[in-house]
């Protein structure tokens, strides 16, 4: 249950800017149901999600969730003002500090629109419902004569107004009522949801003058840059400071703790130079002399590692979902296919390298971060300063922009290393990390092997299905035992294959971990939409079919899969299986959408090719094509198109935005993508051994949007994953060279 | 200590002649517009104007531009001298080409020394000018449109005011500031 509170009667008015509010309203979007609690016992001090209203009528909306490009805060105030009846002109947008009255912070995995949309509803609807009681009130007429319109409220039969500001006042005297009994607006009546409003940060952005973690300034504030151990577990055996010292501008040189496994969200340990400037921090730290004890993870070699995954899913692996029995089987050799699919170790790369400012007195600390997860952080610092229960909120987090983050910025190994430097150092202190340490000491999409059999059916279909895949698991994180991916990770693209198939065997091998795994932009679907995709392309070309009929066929009947029926506990990224299915013909829908729009069936001269993928992922369906092009050994990449269907649509543009954006992604890791790892270190260091794609690699891309009714799934990650097999699929049509091992720079160039 | 002319005012920096000008910008400075994205001249996050030329501020040493004029996003203007209004940011906001925001000053900044040079670039030439100007959030689409679109808008203005070129730097001279 969702409790809804008045906060202005307890005078409680604490977020920045909003002091002059007269009508404060708070909300507490519990974790999960489990976690709820009744309204009548939350406290004043205890709310969190605001709308408030001054008397000259502004309104003032809190965004809890973490922005890092995708526009969450402007939607998640749109869908507030929209049901609030709000006029976007008079809405003013304030950054939530991590707080866990706000419910979940955690941005990633897609889901501040698909799992909170109806509560983000509620806060809205609750806060029109008083100002439209308070104007009831004064008017002395029914409730059912009034409605709120546009920052007014209406008397409907005489055309009468009151201002939101006029009421604010009168609202805040009032209990506001049970957020369930408020009805919400049927999507028809939707004046800013699905409409393309200003964008909250756009101005600011425009003159330089949006403010991320790296842009925080303070009186007597220290830069610190860090030399980490290159290998993960490595340790500082000892080092030599004297000569940074003599750089004028080093104030400190600082030896950080050792952090033992597992390794979660720490810091990696290592030495700290603290100076008065960055350059002085830049200079003082290449003179710094450390002896490292690399421990056991020195001996890893990502190629041989690599390999050795491959040859792994060629064995028979752990059940993760079984229908029939592929196994009991005799396959036709003519009529199957199996294929062995590989990608590397891919790594984030935000435009803003990570970056926290700390300022520590005693038990309070102030925090300025851009972060995916701001409570996580906090609980984290909070426990580093050995800080009891009921001193939790001695920690403020203040939430800054993030200048991409794609998965990085969850981790708050950034934020602990300020917190421990300014706490050593009693000054201000400001960590930044250059693109070298970004790069070589990052959290990373971990290298995997996926393999895949089939056999082809006289109905142009397959059967006798096999999928496996081999990677170390995000789970190492915590354990350092780990060797197996979770059922949530497997969910990802992986036992939901929502194909009409009579056998079925999908496969988990277990491996051990040696760099530190993390989420990049839409995870294992990463690997596992490479190898569907790719997979369901051969089999069209064994079958000599269009792709897009292999897989109208594999996909067959309309229908709701549900994965768990082969035994496989299916999360469905933590939604309702019911209001979000895996629905065959929505999939169905996209894979002739894409195919019509991008005309994928065209004659093309002979070098040139399209290639089309599909995978529903965090709620949503994505379809992608691509149309590439083989000159002299050389792939160009000319056009692009993804089709969504991601449900209800809150900012129709920055859906299209972060669709063009996942074109982009996908193609950075396609065609370029790769960190290896030689004796334990990463072996790349900045953008001209990291490439990522550059604008003259960018091709003409096409976002197409489904108008749909059903209720909204994720945006930021779905675009990435059929992507990646959309390009090298395409390649295959183009030159006949099939793309198994990721990526295609080590057979083409790009 | 180093005299630079700085978004059209003169300023004295007593800094380690070997900073590079980034580090001055945003630690002197405090002008943050200006950011790091790879301290290798690789990425153009950090991409300014030098006598109105785009430079990559991250490798350029303060002692390297004495006595010369440096223009950063805080100084990007209109030919009135409208902070905020070149050619450029008005066609970044109609296309809403951002995304996370953190590399389009240095896109702009790139983009404006492209139409002072070119005031009508062709797609190649918009597409060489740019490509030393990463943007990880995949902007190049909306970047082009905005170019074009600024490049035809300026020359609208540049015919109905006479004026040569297409993106004007901010001269606070003439604000008396």
């Amino acid at each position: 249950m969702n409790s809804i509170e008045n906060v202005s009667r307890r005078g409680f008015l604490k977020v920045a800017g909003i002091s002059s509010s007269a009508f404060v309203l708070g909300i507490n979007l519990p974790l999960s149901a489990s976690q709820a609690r009744s309204s009548t016992a939350t406290q004043s001090h205890e709310l969190n999600f605001f709308v408030s209203i001054a008397s000259d009528s502004m309104v003032t909306l809190v965004c809890h969730r973490s922005e890092m490009g995708q526009g969450i805060r402007t939607s998640v105030p749109q869908i507030i003002a929209e049901e609030l009846e709000a006029d976007w002109a008079k809405v003013a947008v304030v950054q939530a500090k991590a707080d866990k009255k706000y419910g979940s912070q955690g941005t990633a995995g897609s889901a501040s629109i698909r799992n909170h949309f109806t509560s983000i509803r509620q806060i809205g609807a609750v806060a029109r419902e008083m100002l439209e009681q308070a104007a009831a009130n004064i008017w002395k007429v029914e409730r059912s004569a009034i409605k709120a319109e546009k920052h007014f409220v209406v008397h409907t039969a005489t055309g009468q107004r009151i201002s939101f500001g006029e009421l604010a006042s009168h609202a805040a005297k009032l209990t506001p009522p049970d957020s369930k009994t408020i009805k919400l607006k049927s999507n028809s009546d939707f004046s800013l949801i699905g409409k393309d409003v200003k964008l909250v940060d756009l101005d600011d952005i425009v003159a330089g003058k949006a403010k991320y973690a790296q842009d925080i300034q303070l009186p007597n504030m220290l830069i610190a840059t860090i030399v980490r151990p290159p290998v993960v577990g490595g340790s500082v055996e000892s080092f030599d400071a004297s000569e940074a010292l003599k750089i004028k501008g080093v104030v400190d040189v600082i030896k950080l703790k050792p952090r033992p496994l597992p390794v979660t969200t720490n810091p990696l340990s290592g030495i700290a130079v603290l100076a008065e400037n960055t350059w002085a921090a830049i200079e003082g730290r290449k003179q710094l002399k450390i002896k490292w004890q690399h421990g056991d993870k020195q001996s890893h070699s990502s190629k041989a590692f690599n390999k050795q995954l491959a040859k792994q899913v060629n064995q028979q692996g752990e059940t993760v979902a079984k229908k029939g029995d592929v196994y009991n089987h005799s396959y036709d050799d003519k009529n199957t296919l199996e294929a062995t699919y590989t990608v590397p170790y891919i790594h984030h790369a935000p435009m803003e390298t990570p970056a926290a400012t700390a300022i520590v007195e005693g038990k309070k600390c102030t925090i300025w971060a851009g972060t995916q997860n701001p409570q996580w952080a906090k609980g984290n610092v909070a426990r580093e300063l050995s800080l009891d229960k009921d001193e939790q909120d001695n920690v403020e987090l203040n939430v800054t922009l993030m200048g991409g983050a794609f998965g990085r910025k969850s981790k708050a190994d950034y934020i602990i290393e300020a917190v421990e430097l300014a706490k050593a150092s009693k000054r201000p202190v400001k960590v930044i990390w250059s693109r070298e340490d970004d790069i070589q000491h990052g959290f990373y999409h971990s290298t995997s092997a996926n393999y895949c059999k089939a056999e082809l059916t006289k109905q142009g279909s397959a059967d006798h299905w096999i999928s496996r895949n081999a990677y170390p698991p995000i789970g190492w994180l915590w354990n350092p035992d780990a060797k197996l991916p979770s059922d949530s990770q497997l969910a990802l693209g992986f036992g939901d294959i929502p194909f009409a198939l009579n056998n079925l065997s999908i496969e988990k091998h277990a491996v051990d971990s040696f760099v530190r795994p993390g989420w990049v932009r839409s995870v294992a679907c990463i690997n596992n939409g490479f190898a569907l995709g790719s997979f369901v392309d051969e089999l069209a070309v064994k079958a000599m079919l269009p792709t897009r009929q292999m897989w109208l066929n594999l996909l067959g009947a309309d229908r709701h899969v549900d994965p768990n029926k082969n035994g496989f506990k299916y999360s469905n990224y933590n939604l309702d299986l019911t209001a979000h299915p895996v629905d065959t013909k929505r999939m169905k829908n996209l894979i002739n959408l894409i195919s019509d729009k991008a005309k994928v069936e065209q004659l093309l001269p002979e070098n040139q090719g399209w290639g089309i993928s599909f995978l529903r992922s965090f709620g949503s369906f994505v379809a992608a094509a691509t149309k590439v092009e083989v000159v002299n050994n050389k792939v160009n990449v000319l056009e692009m198109h993804t089709a969504v269907d991601c449900g209800i649509v809150v900012t129709p543009d920055r859906v299209k935005a972060q669709m063009e954006g996942a074109m982009i992604f996908g193609l950075s890791i396609a065609l370029m993508g790769e960190i290896t790892v030689e004796n334990g270190q990463v072996q790349q260091s900045n953008f001209h051994d990291y490439p990522v794609t550059r604008i003259n690699q960018a091709p003409e891309l096409h976002v197409h949007i489904v108008e749909s009714d059903a209720p909204p799934g994720g945006i930021g990650e779905p675009g990435v994953p059929p992507v990646a097999p959309s390009i090298t699929n395409a390649i295959y049509h183009a030159s006949k060279t099939r793309i198994r091992d990721l990526p295609v720079n080590k057979i083409f160039s790009v | 200590m180093i005299k630079i002319t700085l978004n059209n005012k003169p300023i004295e920096l007593d800094v380690d002649p070997k900073m590079p000008l980034l580090y001055a910008l945003r630690d002197e400075l405090n002008l943050t517009g200006t950011k790091f994205g790879c301290g290798a001249g690789q990425c153009g996050a950090c991409t300014v104007h030098h006598n109105g030329k785009a430079i990559r501020s991250c490798i350029t040493p303060i002692s390297a531009i004495s006595e010369q004029a440096i223009t950063t996003i805080e100084g990007l203007a209109d030919d009135k001298g409208n902070l905020g209004e070149s050619a450029v940011q008005q066609a970044w906001r109609e296309f809403k080409v951002p995304q996370c925001g953190y590399c389009q000053s240095g896109q702009m900044m790139s983009a404006a020394a492209l139409l002072k040079a070119i005031p009508q670039p062709t797609e190649q030439q918009i597409i060489e000018h740019m490509q030393g100007n990463i943007c990880r959030c995949g902007t190049y689409k909306r970047i082009k449109a905005a170019i074009n679109s600024a490049a035809s808008n300026s020359l609208v203005t540049a015919k109905s005011s006479k004026s040569t070129s297409g993106v004007e730097i901010f001269d606070a001279s003439k604000q008396g500031a």
